[in-house]
């Protein structure tokens, strides 16, 4: 059986390389498919479908395969995230201490349900299921940094401040 | 690495520190970090060395007490200050060697003089990103005892007497797992260490990754010894970047030392360890769910047996313990099974590590001794209900646990009293709430979890997580009947017998629990329309008759 030559990479975007070479870290095993799935999302934000097709065709996993380790994972996003991100946490001590407020006031404040990304692409509004700072309930991300004891009226200060920024 | 070697490290490491009158340990976990302890630290730095003063500043792990962070450990004097703020670093600095500082001093004598530290024994106290301070409190002794001293039986039969049972959250006693995958036939065998603590309200694995990720790897090396096994893998949530880092340069560090690779310890011991995220999924805390993960496939269950540890991971025999569960095997090797049987209650023994929250004084991270009272845990180490409220529930066990009213508050706390009361011991998830929260809004809001995260794979589950929630949401919002409590009591019946894995097997538990302990609050829901907590939006009239709940499938 001849070797096995991975395809040309998607464009010659810099990143690109970076999930190439955790493939080739793994030694393109099937099994290291959610390992490069992570890497693309890192590095891009986010899983489109020309992503998720050259990860699938690099490692020989089918694709219904590779779309449905996209799709079971909650981790994953198909859409590309907006300018800046608020993750409201969701978890059990977040929830005792008032956090579905929080949501629906930044739903109702942005004009998006949870899960969605303003129409300017500038905040995409997210739910996390526990980040494990339940110490500082209620907690939110705002870009990736944690915030605790977050009340309504400094996300929603965050969020005009994003709007503009 | 030998003895002598490692006692070597151990005492630099001392003579380092005898060069300094004061040592200022900072706590740098996830909730310390969420208010800038990092640039806190930096300006005690600086403060320290404008004040001339001979002190060293140390980044630690989690120090407990999430509740009062940032927080500023001040050895040898082990004065603990809270609340501290960049701004405080001058007269921190100032006051080393005379008064402390009064305005600062945090006195919870009562938070941590019930509590026993065995897992978090370094938690606060180590740079969790130096092996030299790990090997400085006793790390890796325990190894090189079971590899030079002990046959990988006799370290089997040490954790047997310690009678020690998975931390994750099942109970299995951890001797008999190990017994079995050493006696599992082949030549490759796997550990896995479960780090993929998905229970909401619950950072006990972070945190102890977080604080000394070498004792986890420490646990995991001497399993590895005991069973035959030369790889491992460490799956943790990708939503614990902190851990990821300070894991990641654990197994760097350890590789340094020679503590992983081949020829370990100078024996014909070889194992080697890599870390695989998880990608959110709540499944995959079971072990058949993370194995499938592992294996870069979606994360669903397969009837067990085959159980991992004679069929896991490549069909290979693969023993998974969770991260408390390895984090309590270097202490049992080095002072016996006996040394921590006698800790904790008839069948369930040592300590445990329950992350305390809610609606309670003392949030945070405590480690106690098995059958302590559920009373003691909540009025004195987590100093109680604040703000004038009353309690009304604890909840233990995450979404497969259960809600215990006041009436229970004085059962010691063990693997076999919460299952008999219809809760559970779950990893350590520990949520006080008060006379604001409704029983019927939080079974809801559980149930809403396992629906979401349900894998999809067995219909129970699938579709009678989605109809509990419908019926909850009707009883929520005030239209449901006596007809929807008596279905919902039957599907909870169904869904725990017929699932095929624990997600769903337990699912009813907070429903169950909640019927059994706080059944006026449903019956004030369905027959006076009202929420007694205040929490649930109804409406003033409620809605004509309601709609048949939908038939998923």
């Amino acid at each position: 059986m001849a070797a096995f030559t991975p395809p040309p990479l998607p464009s010659d975007d810099k990143r690109w390389k970076i999930v190439a070479g955790t493939m080739r870290k793994n030694g393109f095993a099937r099994h290291a498919l959610i390992e490069t799935l992570h890497t693309v999302q890192s590095s891009f934000g986010y899983l489109d479908n020309d992503a998720i097709r050259f990860v699938a065709k690099s490692l020989r996993v089918p694709l219904s395969q590779a779309y449905g380790v996209v799709t079971f994972y909650h981790y994953f996003s198909l859409k590309p995230p907006g300018k800046h991100t608020l993750t409201i946490c969701t978890g059990t001590a977040c929830y005792i201490k008032g956090t579905d407020q929080l949501v629906s006031a930044a739903e109702k404040h942005l004009g998006i349900p949870k899960g969605e990304t303003t129409a300017d692409g500038q905040i995409s509004l997210m739910t996390a299921r526990c980040v494990g700072a339940c110490g500082r309930a209620p907690v939110a991300l705002t870009d990736g940094e944690l915030q605790g004891q977050m009340s309504g009226e400094q996300m929603l200060a965050q969020l005009e401040r994003w709007a503009v920024e | 690495m030998t003895n002598e070697e490692l006692e070597k490290i151990a005492e630099s490491v001392r003579a380092e520190r005898a060069k300094y009158d004061h040592e200022i340990n900072v706590c740098m976990g996830t909730g310390c970090l969420s208010q800038h302890s990092d640039k806190m630290k930096e300006e005690l730095v600086k403060a320290v060395e404008a004040s001339g003063k001979r002190a060293f500043v140390r980044r630690t792990g989690c120090m407990g007490l999430c509740a009062a962070g940032p927080l500023v450990l001040i050895d040898p004097e082990e004065t603990l200050y809270q609340h501290v703020r960049a701004s405080d670093a001058q007269s921190i600095a100032g006051s080393l060697g005379g008064k402390p500082l009064a305005a600062l001093q945090c006195n919870l004598r009562e938070h941590f003089d019930q509590q026993v530290h065995v897992v978090l024994e370094n938690s606060g106290h180590i740079d969790p990103e130096k092996i030299d301070d790990y090997i400085s409190r006793d790390g890796y002794k325990a190894l090189v005892k079971a590899l030079t001293e002990m046959t990988p039986n006799d370290v089997v039969q040490q954790i047997t007497d310690s009678g020690l049972r998975g931390r994750g959250g099942g109970g299995y006693p951890t001797g008999l797992k190990w017994g079995t995958v050493a006696k599992a036939a082949g030549s490759l065998k796997y550990v896995i260490c479960n780090g993929d603590e998905g229970d909401p309200g619950a950072f006990m694995d972070r945190s102890v990754l977080e604080s000394d990720p070498q004792r986890v790897l420490e646990g995991m090396l001497i399993a590895a010894y005991a069973i035959g096994a030369s790889k491992g893998y460490f799956y943790v949530r990708a939503e614990y970047p902190l851990a990821v880092a300070r894991l990641t340069n654990c197994l760097r560090e350890a590789r340094r030392r020679g503590l992983l690779g081949n020829n370990i310890c100078n024996t014909s011991f070889n194992f080697d360890v890599e870390i695989r995220l998880g990608a959110g999924a709540f499944v995959c805390g079971e072990e058949t769910a993370l194995i499938a993960s592992i294996e870069g496939r979606r994360g669903t269950p397969k009837p067990r047996p085959p159980y991992p540890a004679v069929s896991g991971l490549w069909g290979k025999p693969t023993l998974i313990n969770n991260v408390e569960t390895f984090a309590n095997i270097a202490p049992i090797i080095r002072n016996g099974g006996k040394w921590f049987a006698a800790m904790g209650s008839e069948r369930s023994k040592g300590t445990k590590v329950f992350a305390l929250t809610g609606k309670i004084t003392n949030t945070g991270l405590i480690e106690v001794p098995m059958g302590i009272s559920l009373r003691t845990i909540i009025e004195e180490i987590g100093g109680g209900v604040p703000d004038g409220h009353t309690f009304k529930a604890v909840q233990t066990g995450g979404p497969s646990g259960g809600c215990l009213p006041t009436e229970m508050l004085d059962l010691g706390v063990s693997y076999d009293s919460l299952l008999k009361v219809g809760a559970m011991m779950g990893s350590g998830g520990m949520i006080v709430m008060d006379d604001t929260s409704c029983m019927v809004n939080v079974a809801r809001f559980f149930i809403e979890f396992c629906m979401t995260e349900s894998c999809g794979k067995c219909i129970p589950c699938r579709a009678g997580t989605a109809q509990m929630h419908t019926l909850l949401t009707r009883i929520c919002e005030g239209t449901g009947t006596m007809d929807d409590l008596e279905l919902l009591i039957e599907l909870c019946d169904t869904v725990k017998e017929t699932s095929l894995c624990g997600l769903g097997q337990t699912a009813p538990n907070p429903v169950l629990s909640t019927l059994k302990y706080f059944k006026n609050e449903y019956l004030e829901h369905i027959l006076h329309k009202r929420c007694p907590a205040g929490v649930c939006n109804i409406a003033g009239t409620p809605a004509a008759k309601p709609e048949p709940a939908e038939v998923l499938a």
